[in-house]
């Protein structure tokens, strides 16, 4: 039953059909998509790197619209057009490859992908984008000469925050004053937690004996929401906390209060330092 | 059977008596105590003097040890070494051996390792997905609700440790070890009795992590990180030893098809001939070969700073926790692309053959392929882009992490381009293969998301990256899985499954899947973490949608268990031979196909793909009786 190819280029023209519907789709889809969507995806407008990230997923899902559409319309296309409606089996036309197509693909692709990883690499020059950068960040934005420096110490199974400018104050309680650069110092006294501030644009791991180095300009005043975000043992899901954005005056009161607050306690902390060697501990989980 | 060889069967309760997998079952649990009375002899009295604990980890490391020796013992695998030393020739006598007690042992025919793959697998795949289950029970509300804190993240350890470490021979496993000496015409692997092993070290290696369950269980997830690994309980050898083990078959499975691909193509099969499947194979055992030694170097790492105090890990004794991370995602990176690219390898083998054309842009197949395996070497630190290492490095990692996305791409573009123009049938492998490639799409392009340092910030250990391999490694393996099990099933039992079934399952799993997946990228985004036991209350309804999805998915599944038993087992309609008219080699053998596979090696002469050309070509020359389509 080896049946006859089809006559090898009969029919409309399939190739210019599909890609003028892919341009007009694509260019109705990707301004929707980029102007509507885009900018309704988290984390929001709480950081200056939490607005540098919404506008990376605005690019990115701009960019992705017309792939998507590409292969969508592909698929449904190919359903449509290319279904076999004879009962017996009809061999296609032997097309193995077109080295023009190929080609193009490949400066397509290529050019893409150069494109975003440039875009994205600017974007990470900025200050880091949020991410913890460890002992010797290497991407410092502008002014970090002059950042408030404030520590994240994750323990099993809470984070506790130390204000070195503060005398060393130590609080379970992470409050930031808004418009203000800030260095946050994040270290683990047992596993490997993760620092993650939603709506501040903040995650950063925090290892045991590493100050992984995070900065962050805050803009109006707002609460945000604190979670770990890497696995930390047994009780990893209850690990979150509400954090504070508060207006420069309050924030200088809140800190004195909390410094009078938790004096009695202070002398017995070890002296403020970037990382802290915990007791060998075993079987904590 | 002729009249005058008569044989006389022994009793049943003979027949169980030898190398089996009871025996195996039985000396495994003898070496089990055995390990776990030696290890209380050496520790038992120095772990009581210098610790207030009562566990002791090399016992079980022992135990399990001999209990694994024992189980491959008594499966056979050292009568052949014995009797080679004792001065035998080198055999393949359990080649020969018939009937349905081979699929219960030591077995060198490719054939029936492969089912016994599909079987063992399919057994493993099930307990993995009925933790997926019980995870989405527990999620139905935002705090603690079934299981407890601990129990809960055994379940989501178990589910992700059982299908990142079974599933790496998902594909491979059943239908490279079954498909690749028939596609390329030889009679057998090339290391046959390997070829066994590494499945029965599978299985052993499924019950090791299972029994994870009488120790407490383990914390940490599949990645195992360092220093919580090291806190955990007993639990914790289960999960080392595991996927120890698993990476000890890996590397065996990838030695044993890449030198079986290499030596022992028929005449004619030259590397521009080769099957696009067989080129997946080759680019995934590359893969296995040479990430697995990473996997269990760090493994064994592990188990000395849990036993023997050293420090590789822990920064009191200057170790350092990175080092865990680096390692391990060295394997881990090349390890999700073990999962993706047999997937790959089984779309493309399939198209032409629905499509009716050969396979568009074959030399650019392959090199996407082999693309892939290279650039995976290069990208592990992406899965480090917030922990503090080398944040100088990120732009680097970035790039190569983008780059990934030009190889994967040409796949996508000999796929598409194969349907193109073609005379397209509908059938249910080919419906598994078109849902292949929007689902890979979508997995791809969330990739592109956690690749760029500033989105992956908040998507970071968020379940949006969840989302995004579930669309990969489900989306792409599982698919691909049953649209191999929907094409092969006639050749590798004789019966085709249901058709009407098929379809009804692949539309239940495919809607479902994508019910249940699509919604977690916004639960990612919208701030829930991976693993988490509780939830903010304004996600309860994105969760519960994503349960109920589940759960469908999960039925989904009990009507392809459904459709396979019904079909092999009651309604056996014996399928032709070549059912799909694929030009391909093994569907030019006989069903069920004889034990030497070819009475006469085939001489190729072309690629198996000169659909729509009046004269074919590949057909071998030297095919078995039985019409080519």
């Amino acid at each position: 039953m080896s049946a006859q190819p089809a006559a090898a280029d009969s029919g409309p023209a399939h190739g210019r059909r599909f890609l003028a519907g892919w341009i007009v789709l694509s260019a109705i889809l990707t301004p929707v998509v980029a102007f509507f969507v885009g900018p309704a995806i988290p984390p929001g407008n709480g950081s200056v790197e939490a607005t540098g990230q919404v506008f990376d997923n605005e690019v990115l899902v701009a960019v992705s619209t017309p792939v998507c559409v590409f292969v969508v319309l592909f698929l449904g296309y190919v359903l449509v057009s290319f279904r076999s409606r004879t009962a017996e089996i009809v061999d296609g036309p032997p097309l193995r490859g077109d080295t023009r197509i190929q080609i193009a693909w490949m400066i397509v692709t290529g050019v893409t992908v150069l494109g975003l990883a440039g875009f994205g690499t600017y974007e990470l020059l900025q200050g880091g984008a949020g991410g913890g950068q460890g002992p010797n960040a290497a991407f410092l934005p502008a002014g970090h000469n002059h950042a408030l420096d404030v520590q994240v110490i994750g323990q099993q199974w809470e984070f506790t925050y130390r204000y070195p400018t503060f005398g060393g104050l130590e609080t379970p309680h992470l409050v930031l004053p808004a418009n203000t650069l800030i260095r946050l110092h994040v270290t683990s006294l047992d596993a490997v937690h993760s620092f993650w501030a939603y709506q501040l644009g903040v995650k950063a791991d925090a290892n045991p004996g590493t100050d992984n180095v995070v900065y962050v300009q805050t803009k109006g005043a707002r609460s945000f929401d604190i979670r770990c975000a890497e696995l930390c043992g047994l009780w990893h899901g209850y690990m979150f906390d509400t954090g504070q954005v508060v207006d420069q005056g309050r924030f200088t009161a809140w800190a004195k209060q909390q410094q009078t607050y938790f004096a009695p306690v202070a002398r017995y902390l070890p002296q403020y330092a970037t990382t802290y060697m915990p007791d060998p501990q075993r079987r904590a989980g | 059977m002729s009249a005058t060889a008569v044989e006389i069967r022994p009793p049943v309760w003979r027949r169980l008596i030898g190398f089996n997998a009871i025996t195996g079952v039985i000396l495994g649990i003898i070496g089990y105590y055995l390990g776990w009375f030696l290890g209380h002899h050496i520790t038992g009295k120095s772990i009581a003097f210098f610790a207030d604990i009562d566990q002791n980890d090399l016992s079980v490391l022992f135990g399990y040890f001999f209990g694994v020796s024992g189980f491959l013992i008594g499966l056979g695998f050292g009568v052949y070494p014995w009797a080679r030393i004792r001065g035998y020739p080198p055999s393949l006598r359990e080649k020969e051996t018939q009937g349905a007690s081979r699929y219960f042992g030591l077995c060198t025919d490719h054939k029936v390792v492969g089912i016994q793959y599909l079987i063992g697998i399919g057994l493993f795949f099930f307990i993995g997905g009925l933790n997926a289950m019980l995870i989405r029970v527990e999620l139905l509300r935002p705090a603690s609700q079934v299981f407890p804190a601990g129990q809960y993240l055994t379940l989501v350890g178990m589910h992700g440790t059982m299908m990142m470490g079974m599933m790496t021979s998902g594909i491979l496993g059943p239908f490279a070890n079954y498909f690749v000496p028939l596609m390329i015409g030889a009679r057998r692997m090339a290391f046959p009795r390997i070829e066994s092993l590494t499945f029965w070290l599978l299985m052993a290696a499924g019950g090791v992590l299972t029994t994870t369950i009488f120790f407490g269980g383990f914390p940490t997830g599949w990645t195992g990180y360092e220093p919580l690994n090291s806190q955990a309980n007993t639990g914790m050898d289960s999960y080392l030893v595991f996927f120890a083990l698993v990476g000890v078959s890996m590397c065996l499975l990838g030695l044993n098809m890449l030198a079986t691909i290499i030596t022992m193509r028929a005449p004619g099969l030259t590397w521009s001939r080769l099957p696009i499947f067989c080129w997946a194979v080759v680019s995934t055992s590359i893969l296995n070969l040479l990430a697995a030694p990473v996997l269990i170097a760090v493994l064994g790492m592990a188990i000395l700073d849990r036993t023997a105090q050293t420090t590789f890990f822990n920064p009191q004794g200057g170790g350092s926790p990175y080092l865990y991370q680096n390692l391990f995602w060295v394997f881990g990176h090349p390890e999700v692309y073990i999962l993706a690219l047999p997937g790959m390898g089984i779309v493309l083998e399939l198209l032409p053959v629905f499509a009716r054309k050969p396979l568009w842009g074959y030399r650019l197949a392959v090199s996407g392929l082999l693309g892939v395996t290279l650039l995976s070497w290069l990208v592990w630190q992406h899965h480090l882009f917030v922990s503090g290492i080398n944040s100088d490095l990120r732009p680097f990692y970035m790039l190569s992490t983008e780059l990934i996305s030009i190889p994967t791409g040409f796949t996508f573009l000999c796929g598409l381009m194969t349907l193109w123009r073609g005379q397209i049938r509908f059938t249910v492998p080919l419906l598994f293969c078109l849902a292949w490639f929007f689902n890979f799409l979508i997995g791809g392009l969330s990739g592109v998301f956690l690749s760029d340092v500033p989105s992956d910030v908040t998507t970071h250990g968020s379940f949006f990256s969840m989302a995004h391999f579930h669309y990969t490694i489900m989306g792409g393996l599982v698919f691909a899985f049953f649209a191999a099990i929907y094409y092969w099933s006639p050749k590798m039992f004789g019966y085709t499954l249901n058709e009407r079934l098929g379809k009804i399952h692949f539309w239940v799993m495919f809607i479902s899947f994508n019910s249940t997946f699509a919604p977690l990228f916004a639960v990612g985004f919208l701030g829930q973490p991976r693993r988490a036991v509780t939830y903010a209350h304004n996600l309860q309804f994105l969760n519960d949608w994503v349960s109920v999805s589940a759960f469908v998915l999960g039925l989904s599944m009990l009507v392809f268990l459904y459709n396979f038993v019904y079909s092999l087992l009651f309604a056996r309609i014996p399928a032709p031979q070549n059912p799909w008219s694929s030009h391909s080699l093994e569907w030019q053998l006989p069903s069920p196909v004889p034990v030497h596979n070819f009475d006469r090696i085939p001489v190729i002469t072309g690629d198996p793909y000169d659909y729509g050309n009046p004269s074919p070509g590949a057909i071998p020359a030297a095919a078995p009786a039985g019409g080519s389509s």
